[in-house]
């Protein structure tokens, strides 16, 4: 890419995400073309990072494990739904993931867990991704019991308009009132220490960063 | 027979002699059975009954010969019968009272004319002979009878079958005849055995519950009363004493019919019986039984009053079905902890929360599933540790009553509903039985609220321990919602092992995970139980490590929680080993906090907060005086000082706390000095917070031990907002800082002139009345130093002060009491208080508090006396007064406090002004008392003692006694001490001792001269005067013997010396 459209687009990503400053988007925008690989830019290809790769960093980087959780970032970052993370999707997911307020968090997380995407999070989409958070007791006839009496548990928790399934506005006042149920049905966040590192890792000193 | 009688019969135990019979029922079952077939022998069995019996039956016997009438030959005392057997024997000898039979026909013939006594008779021959049979039949017979009793008809009809001789025919019939005898009476027992109802203290306890529930005034009701006559159960659940318990007697009871006297009633294994009743001048019961055996109580009352059958009859279906009831009780117990048991572990685990559902005997009730096996124990361990079963059948009884419509609709309910729902049942069938609860139960009750929380604690308990990352965030936030100050809700998660995951929790690395423990184990760590688990569990290591966390919330989070756990030695010991006191006042360094990059993250929180939560551990950890050490050395004054300066209260609450707790040592107030930090109490005494007002009070109570701090406190301003705090009692415990304050500054003088401005006494003679103890300590300890002055017990005075300080001279707190001898002494200074003081029998107070065990109080109050004796007026007289007064402060002489000598003495130098007082002392001992303590060093009590010395020397011969009980020589030597008072007292009993030639003897050979020539140099005016005669008399003395040197010179004794 050459210099001018990037200082371009280093510019634009600034003025855009809230949470880094040029340097910072200037190191990210940097891993991410480490990442995608050396590619000329073809104007009809899109250049990105597809799902595989972008779960891979999710895996090394940040010590993800939850497959479905994971498939669900990479549907938050891709805003698009393209299958593929471009440059500026890539610094805007990031900057919410790893510095995001509460509130941007709390929209992220949201998204994460509405697998249908219809606003609400249901009662069989708290049950899919709680499905597997609970060992198997070897004397429980049903296994699922444990897990439905936690969905139950949970609603009951969160839902504040009791009509079953969870908004935004029941997730939202339920996390302002306990901050713990941000992620509450999934990790779907980098935890500090791993953030720590990345960060420490990614944005390494200015000084060494001299030439694109 | 035989058998029936060696078996069945009872008989009395094997004593002394022969054994008798009992007069049971069943004994007298067998007799009966006996003689009917004795008496029907002659018509059944002629022959054999004219059968001669190989040995006579004997036995005494309480008939008349005359009762004898035709077939016998008759005279005064004996009786033969006419008939006879072959060698012309009688077959019948009587001879009182000895009778001889030997026929069964003679022996129907005896029953019969026995008439009434049948019975008797036949017990005594029973009793007389115990082997019948041998008798009867000869020994081989017997032999028979005593093999297998199968076999032995056949043996008999073997013998029939060979022998030919007639005789042994008859005998043989004989022997068969007694064998079905013998089964007939083993069967006839049986039943009788069978017939008995064998009480036990259950059923009789039950009963009489039952009757006590159906007795009371009214015409409705079966009885009037009926009650124990004794209140003492036994484990076993008798009332008996032991020794009738012995008898088979279970209890005594006293029933009052409507309609019939009060029955005194026994009720024992065997039955119900009345009998002999109370013996009026004792209460003791006369156990004779005086009646016929009831199976029950229920039937022997109906036998003795008609109303009672009458309401009973009323009342029956539903005393019945009681009865019932109570009766499966116990049967049914233990049958349906096998099956529920069995049915829980098959069951799944969260299955329905029913209660236990006895079913009754007779309807079809089905049983409702059984809760979780822990709930189960849980209960059946309050149930086995409830108070009596009574209680327990009762709560099943009530239950039971309405419990069975509810039932079958519950069951279905139970099996289609979800968790959620069940919950419902449960409250709904609680609120049922609860309803017809008759007493309130609270065994029922607790019961019923156990279930519910307690249960789905449990629940989120297991999740934790099974759940990942998530499931554990969901489990810890659900708990936290739970009231978790309930007693009920902690037990809970401490019973499943939730403080184990909980603790675990901490040491992973997820910091969600760590928070929602830290929240929940802060919420339950008040409980004092939990506490001491969560640190036997290794909770506190875990703790401190998390505070080297980055993140802020983690820190105060974990501090917080380790102030509420650190509250009791173990735990202190934990923090400090664990080096947690150096952790803890890091976190006071709230600076450092704060120069790292502020990261946004969503765990933090304000740096104020961390250096809060640190102050609050320490706080919870400085009780303890290693951590007091502990904290100074990590450097923590500075830091407390720095956060006084600059926090807000909520900070500075547990700043100041710490600072109090760790004052009242030595270098803490040396510290604490230096860095300025009373400043800083000072101005927060003015603050609005009333906490922070009480701890800086305390605080400035603890660091006024020291001069310096006291005028600190002075010049700082901190006496105003002291005394203007006074006057608001509401707050107690601030008060009680407040005073306390007040107490300990007010030991330096320019404080006491500062807070009589302030009008400071005035308000702290208000507080004399109606306050709780600690207050009243601190505020007489006030009052007693401010009235070392006088214009303070002026004011004292006319506050009217003194009465209620003397009213508190008859507390029996042991700090107040001192302080408050101490200010009744301080106001005795002047007159006008004395007068009050005397007037309200204040000394006598005081001089009986001479008697308290407590060493200083008797000082404070001898203390205190000395004043007294000096002002009152007619001081003597007073002293006189009080009875044995004198002869107590004598005797006080023996103790082996040295403060309390030292007051004695001084008491005694008072009271020994008086001429005669000095009289009665001296008759007491007082002189060889005192020469026992000369040999002091104590420099208080020297002074005191020689005091006393000298007045003591007025009197008499004391002089000479003093001398002879050498006290002199220790004197001498008082004089090398350094205390100037020393040496003036010293001086002046020495004049007074030296009166007497010999104790001048003495001094001279102890070197007294040269000492007190020394002394000569000294300015005090009476010393001078008082070593002028001593010398003057010492050289006079040596001027006789005519060397005139001092010291060396051998004195001859000179016997008529004038005192100068």
């Amino acid at each position: 890419m050459n210099r001018k459209k990037l200082q371009k687009l280093t510019d634009s990503l600034t003025k855009n995400c809230k949470h880094f400053n040029k340097f910072e988007v200037k190191c990210l925008l940097n891993l991410f073309y480490n990442l995608v690989g050396d590619v000329t830019e073809w104007q009809s290809v899109v250049v990105g990072l597809d799902r595989n790769a972008f779960r891979n960093i999710l895996h090394v980087t940040f010590g993800m494990t939850d497959d479905m959780i994971m498939d669900r970032v990479f549907r938050g970052f891709d805003k698009d739904n393209d299958g593929c993370i471009t440059v500026s999707e890539w610094v805007h997911g990031l900057s919410v993931f790893l510095r995001g307020t509460l509130e941007e968090k709390m929209k992220y997380c949201f998204d994460v867990f509405d697998l249908n995407g219809d606003g609400f999070v249901s009662k069989e989409e708290i049950f899919h991704m709680l499905k597997n958070s609970l060992l198997k007791q070897p004397s429980e006839e049903d296994p699922d019991e444990g897990v439905k009496d936690l969905v139950e548990i949970t609603l009951k928790k969160m839902d504040h308009d009791h009509d079953g399934k969870l908004s935004f506005a029941d997730y939202e006042q339920a996390v302002r009132e306990e901050t713990l149920l941000l992620e509450a049905f999934g990790p779907c966040l980098p935890d500090p220490k791993s953030q720590k590192e990345f960060e420490a890792q990614v944005f390494k000193d200015p000084n060494e960063f001299n030439e694109v | 027979m035989g058998a029936a009688l060696t078996r069945s019969a009872q008989w009395t135990a094997a004593g002394h002699g022969a054994r008798a019979l009992e007069t049971t029922p069943l004994n007298e079952a067998i007799l009966k059975e006996i003689i009917v077939f004795v008496e029907s022998s002659i018509y059944k069995h002629p022959q054999e009954a004219n059968y001669v019996f190989v040995e006579p039956l004997e036995w005494k016997t309480n008939l008349d010969p005359s009762a004898f009438g035709s077939g016998y030959v008759v005279s005064e005392t004996t009786v033969k019968s006419e008939e006879a057997d072959k060698n012309g024997q009688p077959l019948l000898f009587l001879s009182v009272p000895q009778i001889k039979i030997r026929s069964f026909g003679q022996l129907s013939r005896v029953l019969y004319i026995a008439k009434n006594t049948k019975l008797k008779e036949a017990q005594a021959c029973i009793e007389a002979n115990r082997n019948p049979i041998a008798k009867i039949l000869g020994l081989d017979y017997n032999m028979i009878n005593e093999i297998n009793e199968d076999s032995s008809v056949l043996t008999i009809l073997d013998k029939i079958t060979k022998d030919d001789d007639p005789e042994s025919e008859i005998k043989m019939k004989i022997a068969l005849l007694l064998k079905q005898l013998d089964l007939h009476l083993l069967n006839r027992s049986l039943k009788n055995i069978s017939l008995e109802i064998r009480l036990n203290p259950g059923t009789v306890k039950n009963d009489i519950e039952l009757l006590k529930r159906f007795s009371g005034k009214g015409e409705q009701t079966a009885l009037e009363s009926i009650e124990y006559t004794s209140d003492y159960e036994f484990s076993n659940g008798c009332r008996a004493p032991p020794w009738r318990q012995i008898q088979g007697e279970i209890c005594y009871v006293l029933v009052k019919p409507h309609d019939a006297e009060t029955l005194c009633i026994t009720c024992s294994k065997e039955g119900v019986f009345l009998n002999g009743g109370k013996t009026d001048d004792e209460g003791e019961i006369n156990y004779e039984r005086k009646g016929e055996i009831y199976k029950d109580l229920v039937t022997l009352l109906r036998e003795k009053s008609a109303i009672f059958s009458e309401n009973m009859s009323q009342q029956e279906v539903r005393f019945n079905e009681e009865q019932q009831k109570e009766k499966d009780q116990p049967n049914e117990a233990p049958e349906e902890e096998a099956a529920t048991l069995h049915k829980a572990s098959t069951a799944f685990r969260r299955s329905a929360l029913e209660k236990k559902q006895v079913s009754l005997g007779r309807s079809q009730m089905t049983k409702r599933l059984e809760p979780s096996l822990n709930w189960k124990t849980t209960v059946d361990a309050r149930e086995n540790k409830s108070s009596l079963r009574d209680t327990q059948e009762e709560k099943h009884g009530g239950r039971l009553e309405k419990s069975r419509p509810s039932t079958s609709p519950g069951r279905a309910q139970l099996i289609r509903k979800s968790a959620e729902k069940i919950e419902e049942i449960i409250s709904e069938s609680s609120s049922e039985s609860e309803e017809d609860e008759e007493p309130p139960d609270h065994l029922q009750e607790s019961n019923a609220d156990l279930p519910s929380e307690y249960w789905q604690i449990q629940k989120l308990v297991k999740y934790l321990k099974g759940g990942n990352q998530t499931a554990t965030a969901i489990a810890l936030c659900s708990m936290k919602d739970f009231n978790l100050a309930q007693e009920t809700c902690q037990l809970a998660i401490r019973d499943v092992g939730g403080l184990e995951v909980l603790i675990n929790l901490l040491e992973t690395d997820e910091v969600k995970c760590q928070i929602g423990s830290l929240k929940i184990l802060k919420e339950i760590s008040h409980n004092p139980q939990i506490r001491r688990h969560i640190v036997d569990l290794g909770g506190l290591p875990a703790m401190l490590n998390i505070l080297d966390s980055p993140h802020k919330s983690l820190k105060c989070l974990a501090a917080e929680t380790i102030a509420n756990v650190a509250k009791f030695k173990r735990a202190w010991r934990a923090v400090r080993r664990h080096g947690g006191i150096t952790k803890l006042v890091a976190l006071l360094d709230w600076r450092q906090h704060s120069t790292e990059a502020a990261r946004r993250s969503l765990y933090e929180a304000r740096d104020g907060e961390v250096a809060r939560c640190g102050a609050l551990a320490l706080w919870s950890c400085s009780k303890s005086y290693a951590n007091k050490e502990a904290i100074r050395r990590a450097g923590g004054i500075p830091l407390l000082a720095r956060l006084l300066k600059t926090s807000q209260e909520s900070t500075l609450i547990p700043v100041v706390g710490t600072l109090q707790e760790c004052a009242s040592q030595e270098n803490y107030r040396a510290a604490i000095k230096a860095e300025g930090i009373i400043e800083n109490l000072v101005k927060n005494l003015s603050s609005g917070n009333e906490h922070l007002q009480e701890c800086c009070a305390m605080a400035i109570c603890q660091c006024a031990e020291d001069e310096e701090t006291r005028d600190l406190v002075r010049l700082r301003g901190g006496l105003k907002p002291l005394a203007s705090l006074l006057s608001n009692t509401d707050n107690k415990q601030r008060l009680a800082a407040v005073t306390g304050a007040i107490w300990k500054c007010s030991i330096s003088k320019e404080n006491v002139t500062k807070l009589r401005e302030y009008k400071a006494i005035e308000a702290l003679v208000g507080l004399l009345t109606d306050q709780p103890e600690e207050v009243l300590v601190n505020a007489v300890g006030a009052l007693g130093e401010c009235c070392r002055e006088p214009e303070g017990r002026v004011t004292v005075r006319k506050r009217g002060g003194v009465q209620p300080l003397v009213d508190l001279l008859v507390s029996t707190n042991r700090a107040l009491l001192v302080n408050v001898t101490k200010a009744v002494g301080a106001c005795a200074v002047e007159p006008e208080s004395m007068m009050i003081i005397d007037h309200l029998d204040g000394v006598r107070l005081l001089w009986s508090l001479l008697k308290n065990p407590h060493p200083d109080v008797k000082a404070s109050a001898a203390w205190a006396l000395c004043p007294c004796i000096q002002n009152a007026k007619d001081a003597g007289e007073m002293v006189r007064s009080f009875v044995g007064g004198l002869e107590l402060v004598v005797n006080l002489l023996k103790s082996d406090n040295k403060e309390v000598l030292a007051s004695v003495c001084a008491a005694i130098t008072n009271i020994a002004k008086d001429q005669e007082n000095l009289a009665v002392l001296t008759d007491h001992g007082v002189v060889p008392l005192l020469s026992k303590l000369a040999n002091t060093t104590d420099d208080k009590l020297r002074r005191h003692l020689a005091e006393a010395i000298s007045r003591c020397c007025t009197w008499g011969r004391n002089r000479v006694a003093f001398g002879k009980h050498r006290a002199v020589a220790p004197l001498v030597q008082y004089l090398k001490s350094n205390d100037t008072s020393v040496h003036r007292a010293t001086a002046q009993a020495l004049y007074q001792l030296s009166e007497d030639a010999d104790n001048c003897i003495t001094m001279h050979e102890n070197g007294a001269v040269k000492g007190s020539s020394a002394l000569s140099g000294v300015k005090s005016p009476c010393l001078c005067f008082s070593s002028f005669p001593l010398t003057h008399g010492l050289r006079e003395q040596s001027d006789e013997t005519g060397r005139g040197e001092r010291g060396d010179t051998k004195i001859r004794r000179r016997r008529d010396r004038k005192s100068l």
